[in-house]
């Protein structure tokens, strides 16, 4: 088996621009991956690439080939969706087609554009990720479903809203210095308890918000970087997916989502590591409750016991394990098909050294992200290393 | 739009006759299913739903899809009727007044945006 080295890394800035097109997007990425792996044009030889809701927000399927012109390969180009996991999985089979030595060189990638939309057409749009007859026909928003499942939690586990408020205010603090984050702007508890209400018990400030943006990661062998002298200090370690039963009713827990842990034990084994191993996370915080999932399904808390930890501070960025340095979801934003390898993206650089908050975990060895998809019917978690 | 197995389905929760698929294992789902969604046997047996069902969580949706514009803000709920759960609006209840292990029944309504129909529950004791 081939050993996988992330050799470049591209995004856009994340924010609302409703006048640009996807193809405009992942041009950017794209471009910026390339020009920082130093690749050969010639050399790519395939692209996989992440799109939840592309025939809603500008009637454009079949965006492999379109996508392959933007980004100004001549390769053949397929297309992942997997609701907010698209990009996670298609990263995934970059990983296992290069490790199946199939291919040495990949660009990894994925956009969403959606405020072209507006709130209400995008909330209809998020909504098709989860179970048509027996959810989205019985109301059930994106925000509606987290919602179910944080009052499930607080029912069996604790905890409040004002827990969750200090995800929010850690993910936003991340965020002030990052400047492809949609926002910069510090908020404290009370703004996000005096927020509109969504989705009882789920404010606005809980919410990450409707974005558009792209990113592209270059996924090289080890053989390859080595013969080119790239230099690609980050390795990756390992890889895992799970899923779960679409709808929340179908499932046995509606508090924890085990296809994140499954999608972890199987990254975790692959790269032979535990979680005490973990130095820094980036995870899938659609919603401040699903950061709390995230936590205790990867196994770095307990169940229940994620709840408190933004508040006690071991998440913060002076925490002993920082989680979303890069703003998260909630503040760097969500560009659905496109946050897989943005996550990827930026623990590239935080164990690269070269992200704006490298400097809270600059002996960082070991990174994971979580990417989820629905009501994490979907997981995807990779494992980063730095090279010895 | 006609969703066979779905349409008949909801049909008989109208009726007050609703049903679930049962397994030999014991596993709950709704149609239409080939197999069961839990152990994969394809033994399934129509079973009727227990006339009430307990709400196990719910949220008060005050930004709506554009189907549910004029139910906002309305109260979806989980019950659970033992062996399966469904989802569907509350009705009959003040959205204040829905309460985690509250019982209730199912039956259909009428989505009031789109005028499809829709799962709602009742109170058991209304």
């Amino acid at each position: 088996m081939k050993d996988v080295r992330i050799a470049g890394v591209g995004l856009t800035k994340f924010g609302s621009y409703p006048e640009r097109t996807g193809r405009d997007l992942f041009a950017e990425a794209a471009l910026a991956a390339r020009e920082d792996a130093g690749v050969s044009r010639d050399d790519y030889e395939e692209i996989y690439y992440g799109n939840f809701m592309g025939e809603l927000a500008e009637s454009q399927g079949h965006q492999g080939p379109v996508m392959a012109e933007a980004a100004g390969l001549s390769c053949p180009a397929t297309r992942y969706e997997q609701a907010c996991a698209s990009a996670g999985v298609a990263f995934r089979q970059a990983v296992r087609t290069i490790r199946s030595g199939a291919a040495d060189v990949v660009l990894a990638g994925g956009m969403e554009r959606m405020n072209n939309l507006g709130t209400a057409k995008v909330t209809q749009s998020l909504a098709i990720a989860a179970d048509e007859l027996f959810e989205v026909r019985a109301g059930v928003t994106f925000p509606g479903a987290y919602a179910l499942m944080a009052r499930a939690y607080f029912d069996e586990f604790g905890g409040d809203t004002e827990d969750l408020a200090h995800i929010a205010v850690k993910n936003h603090a991340n965020a002030m210095s990052n400047e492809y984050a949609q926002f910069h702007r510090e908020i404290a508890v009370e703004d996000v308890m005096e927020s509109a209400v969504v989705a009882d018990p789920l404010r606005l400030y809980d919410a990450c918000p409707i974005t558009d943006g792209a990113s592209a990661i270059v996924l090289v062998s080890d053989d390859y970087a080595e013969k080119h002298g790239l230099d690609a200090p980050v390795s990756v370690a390992g890889t895992g997916q799970g899923g779960d039963k679409a709808a929340l009713q179908d499932r046995e827990y509606l508090a924890r989502t085990p296809a994140a842990t499954k999608a972890a034990e199987e990254a975790y084994a692959d790269a032979g590591i535990s979680p005490d191993d973990i130095d820094v996370a980036e995870v899938h915080d659609c919603f401040t409750i699903a950061e709390v999932l995230a936590l205790e399904s990867l196994g770095l808390y307990d169940h229940g016991e994620g709840i408190g930890a933004a508040a006690r501070g071991e998440t913060t960025r002076d925490g002993d394990l920082p989680v979303n340095l890069s703003g998260g979801l909630k503040a760097k934003g969500h560009p659905v098909g496109a946050t897989g390898t943005a996550q990827l993206v930026e623990m590239t650089k935080l164990l690269r050294g070269d992200h704006t908050n490298s400097d809270a975990v600059s002996d960082a060895e070991i990174g994971i992200t979580h990417n989820a998809g629905g009501t994490v019917s979907s997981a995807v978690v990779h494992v980063l290393e730095v090279m010895n | 739009m006609t969703d066979t197995g779905y349409d008949e389905w909801m049909a008989a929760i109208g009726d007050g006759e609703g049903y679930y698929l049962a397994c030999p294992d014991g596993h709950g789902s709704l149609p239409p299913r080939h197999t069961c969604p839990h152990c994969g046997t394809a033994e399934l047996t129509e079973t009727a739903l227990p006339e009430t069902g307990e709400i196990v969580t719910f949220t008060e949706v005050n930004v709506p899809a554009p189907t549910f514009a004029d139910e906002a803000p309305y109260v979806t709920a989980v019950v659970s009727f033992g062996p399966v759960k469904l989802t569907g609006v509350v009705r009959d209840v003040p959205n204040d007044d829905v309460e985690l292990g509250a019982t209730v029944t199912a039956d259909v309504d009428v989505n009031a945006t789109t005028d499809e129909k829709l799962l709602v529950f009742r109170p058991a004791d209304a």
